[in-house]
């Protein structure tokens, strides 16, 4: 197969960027997307060349690392995956294909397709942990869990941090990631005493980094390769105003 | 206070602000179909139910320094969080394809500043008198001493581009509301499998109530109807 590729290049943070054009031959079907952008680098380098940045970790769909737009959507318009594990036999021979990073204020990018996604470490930081006294080991199943809880926190906790609802939020918010590590913890017993204070402090660290606020158009969901729910934005505002009209501070 | 104020400014806390103002709103715009849907049932009742309206005194004038607050915070909410957005996508991107997002989704602030511009018309047209000053001149009364408010409405609406006007205007407002009421739940934190058909068609449900019912009156006047009692 062969390919025309628009990739975005772009020589550090402050630059000024621009698509470049790059036929690619020699593909296969079975090939990945970022091995199809291997191939071309080794090329690149060959003609002496600056490969093209990007992001990758695992190749298997659970690290969320491969973050880029491709065609207009973030991780392909393939359903419910990731870059990595989208292969070139989704294209057709001879398809002008569009690669570009996630495009965010909270998001800048690092080079070509490389973005600085430490916003969301830092919205992690604010509340996304639970805390636990340390000492012994705890009795197996001291804590009983409900299995729709565990369930239905499981869904939630699908979420791999990818970015890719930022991406796809034509107001760049990162509101069904923040939500979904609300409702992760939040579903659980062990969650139950930071619930109130973790949902605010998350909030608040997500509105200090500089993401747009959702307005339902739910691009979010069908972007996301875990096909996490807006439901848990919902859950996250009854959170978020419950924990804020019974404050104390 | 300082934590509620703060809470009140940020994403989550602005949205239902936006949610609750904009149900306000909605309150009103179906209280005052329903009044306004009167004029079917002839003079003596519209004029009767505005006479009503005015006699409320200190009631009206609550209600209408609420609305116009409600109002005024749902717009400069509105703004604050559309300049936001903005902002938090400073580059766009080269090629974006949208999945699932609407036109009513993307216009609500156009869609919005459009019904805000009929608003302003609408009270000077017909509350003020402003565009026509025989609207709310001494002679506008019905036999009763009443201001003659069906009276009023048709010589309104028999000039075509006024009622024009009030159509577009209309189907505005109802575009608005197609994305808003669904939003509204979402918004609030609403969300059980039982009541997911409110976000699905409430939108639409409410719209063509608003848009059907509205237009209804320009539209007959248009095609000849006089209510009965009205001497032109
Ligand atoms: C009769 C007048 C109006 C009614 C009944 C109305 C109703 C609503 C409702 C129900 C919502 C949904 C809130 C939510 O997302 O939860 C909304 C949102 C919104 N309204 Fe209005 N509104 C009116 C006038 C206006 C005006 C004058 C503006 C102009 C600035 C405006 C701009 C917006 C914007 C930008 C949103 C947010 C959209 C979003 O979050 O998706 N609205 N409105
Ligand atoms: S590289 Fe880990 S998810 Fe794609």
């Amino acid at each position: 197969m062969r390919f025309k590729l628009h990739v975005w290049r772009q020589s550090g943070p402050n630059a000024k960027g621009a698509m470049e054009a790059h036929d690619v031959d020699g593909i296969t079907p079975e090939m990945s997307f970022l091995e199809m952008i291997d191939l071309l680098n080794e090329k690149l380098l060959a003609d002496g060349k600056e490969p093209i940045a990007f992001e990758h970790d695992c190749r298997e769909g659970i690290c969320g690392a491969c973050s880029m737009v491709i065609d207009g959507v973030p991780h392909s318009p393939e359903r419910a995956v990731t870059t990595c594990q989208v292969h070139m036999r989704s294209f057709q021979d001879g398809d002008d294909i569009h690669v570009e990073p996630f495009r965010a204020k909270a998001f800048p990018v690092l080079k070509d397709l490389v973005v600085d996604r430490d916003a969301f470490d830092r919205i992690i930081q604010a509340g996304g942990y639970v805390s636990v006294n340390t000492g012994g080991t705890p009795d197996a199943n001291e804590i009983q869990i409900p299995k729709v809880a565990a369930e239905s926190a499981m869904d939630a906790a699908a979420c791999i941090g990818c970015g890719a609802c930022v991406a796809a939020c034509p107001n760049a918010s990162a509101m069904l990631f923040t939500a979904a590590k609300i409702a992760h913890l939040g579903q659980l017993p062990q969650g139950q005493v930071e619930r109130g204070a973790r949902a605010r402090a998350m909030v608040e660290q997500m509105d200090a980094e500089g993401f747009g606020n959702c307005t339902n158009h739910y691009e979010c969901m069908d972007a996301c390769p875990k096909e996490i729910h807006v439901e848990w934005i919902a859950r996250m505002n009854r959170d978020y105003l419950k924990a804020s009209l019974t404050a104390k501070d | 206070m300082s934590s509620l104020r703060n809470a009140l400014r940020s994403s989550v806390g602005s949205k239902t602000l936006m949610a609750l103002t904009g149900l306000a709103l909605l309150g009103f715009v179906l209280g005052h179909l329903v009044g306004n849907l009167q004029i079917f049932a002839g003079q003596e009742k519209l004029n009767a139910y505005a006479q009503m309206l005015k006699d409320s005194g200190p009631l009206l004038w609550g209600a209408r320094i609420g609305l116009v607050v409600v109002f005024v915070m749902h717009i400069a909410t509105a703004i604050r969080l559309t300049l936001a957005n903005r902002a938090a996508r400073p580059d766009a991107y080269v090629v974006q394809v949208n999945q699932r997002t609407t036109y009513a989704a993307r216009t609500m602030l156009m869609s919005g500043l459009i019904v805000l511009a009929f608003v302003i018309f609408h009270l000077l047209h017909f509350t003020l008198g402003v565009t026509h000053p025989e609207f709310a001149a001494e002679g506008m009364v019905d036999s009763a001493g009443r201001h003659d408010v069906a009276k009023m409405v048709v010589l309104g609406f028999q000039s075509i581009p006024v009622s024009c006007a009030y159509v577009v205007a209309q189907l505005l407002l109802g575009l608005h509301l197609m994305h808003g009421v669904s939003s509204l739940f979402q918004s609030l934190g609403v969300q059980h499998p039982q009541l997911a058909f409110l976000e699905r068609g409430a939108g639409r449900a409410v719209a063509a109530v608003v848009v059907i019912g509205n237009c209804s009156i320009p539209l007959a006047i248009l095609a000849g109807f006089v209510p009965e009692g009205v001497v032109l």
